[in-house]
């Protein structure tokens, strides 16, 4: 069981929260102009990251509220929990990676209630 | 038309049944008296109106002081934290429950409240709705009260960090519910209504050990 510090509430079990994939996916800036390729790898393809992953989590059964965290997928250690929006801590908030640099990726596929 | 809408209200008092109301024998039969004793029983049909409104915002204020005050951090009660009059739970950063008797407003009731929160809100963006029905309250109360709630709740409830007049959403036997700690022995705790059944028999079967005589 991992213990989850909430932004908002604190330590809690994992139980209370709901897993919202990879972060900083940006919805496409012109989704009509994307070929049916493009669509389904912005809407199915996800990194598959051994080591240290940006993902989003949600306190369904506290205060409802989205955050990401970044999790160590081997020893499912975790890094650092950052608001919505906010760049990766020890991240470049540029260049290697373009998909991690919007801060808009959590009203695109799930909304912030679930 | 106040008259037949007063009227139409008292039928309705009347007919309403409690999510719980069918568990009040058991209730009183499976709670235990003496020092190690806890006491299980529904308060039925409290008010409670669901708030939307961020605390930092002119309307936050507004309507704050219609509510008693809005808790500004997880765990606060704003208004009455005993549970005495009206509360204010805090849910989320921008989300909040009011607590109060049934005949809150002058024995306007909920819909007296409701509408009073709606004034207060104005134009501005949130939402006040009447959530009365959407849970029952329990009040567990008692010295091993706080045993039978550790059984199957994750918090911290020692005396240390759970203080009265605090209140958190979790989760109480693997279903999600609010628990306000009124006094130091006294919990109120709100689930939905169609977890209360379930939640009452739940509680009671955690009662049942301090039933048993006392092996020294
Ligand atoms: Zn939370």
């Amino acid at each position: 069981m991992l213990l989850i510090a909430c932004p908002n509430c604190g330590p809690r079990d994992e139980t209370e929260f709901h897993y919202g994939g990879q972060a900083h996916v940006a919805y496409p800036q012109n989704p009509d102009a994307l070929t049916d390729r493009e669509w389904s790898e912005f809407l199915f393809y996800r990194d598959n990251t051994k080591g240290e992953f940006a993902e989003r989590w949600l306190h369904s059964t506290g205060c409802r509220q989205w955050f990401n965290m970044l999790r160590d997928t081997v020893s499912y250690e975790i890094k650092a929990i950052y608001p919505m929006g906010a760049v990766p801590p020890g991240r470049a908030s540029s260049g290697a990676r373009a998909r991690a640099t919007s801060g808009t990726a959590h009203t695109t596929q799930k909304g912030p209630q679930s | 038309m106040a008259e037949t809408a007063e009227r139409e209200s008292a039928v309705i008092r009347g007919l309403r049944r409690s999510p719980v109301a069918h568990l009040a024998e058991e209730f009183a039969q499976g709670s235990v008296e003496g020092a190690h004793g806890v006491a299980l029983r529904e308060v039925p049909f409290l008010t409670m109106v669901g708030l939307r409104v961020n605390p930092a915002s002119a309307a936050g204020e507004r309507v704050g002081a219609v509510a008693g005050g809005l808790p500004n951090s997880c765990g606060q009660v704003g208004g009455a934290a005993d549970g005495s009059g009206t509360g204010t739970l805090w849910l989320g950063p921008q989300e909040f429950l009011v607590v109060a008797p049934e005949d809150v407003a002058d024995d306007g009731g909920p819909a007296a409240l409701v509408s009073a929160l709606q004034q207060a809100l104005g134009q501005d963006a949130g939402q006040a709705v009447d959530l009365s029905a959407n849970r029952t309250t329990f009040e567990l109360a008692g010295p091993s009260a706080r045993e039978v709630l550790e059984k199957s709740c994750a918090l911290d409830l020692h005396p240390r960090v759970f203080k009265p007049g605090t209140a958190y959403v979790t989760e109480i036997g693997l279903i999600p519910a609010l628990l306000w700690k009124v006094d130091v022995q006294t919990y109120r705790i709100f689930p939905r209504a169609s977890f209360a059944d379930f939640l009452g028999r739940w509680l009671l079967d955690g009662m049942q050990e301090f039933n048993a005589a006392q092996v020294s």
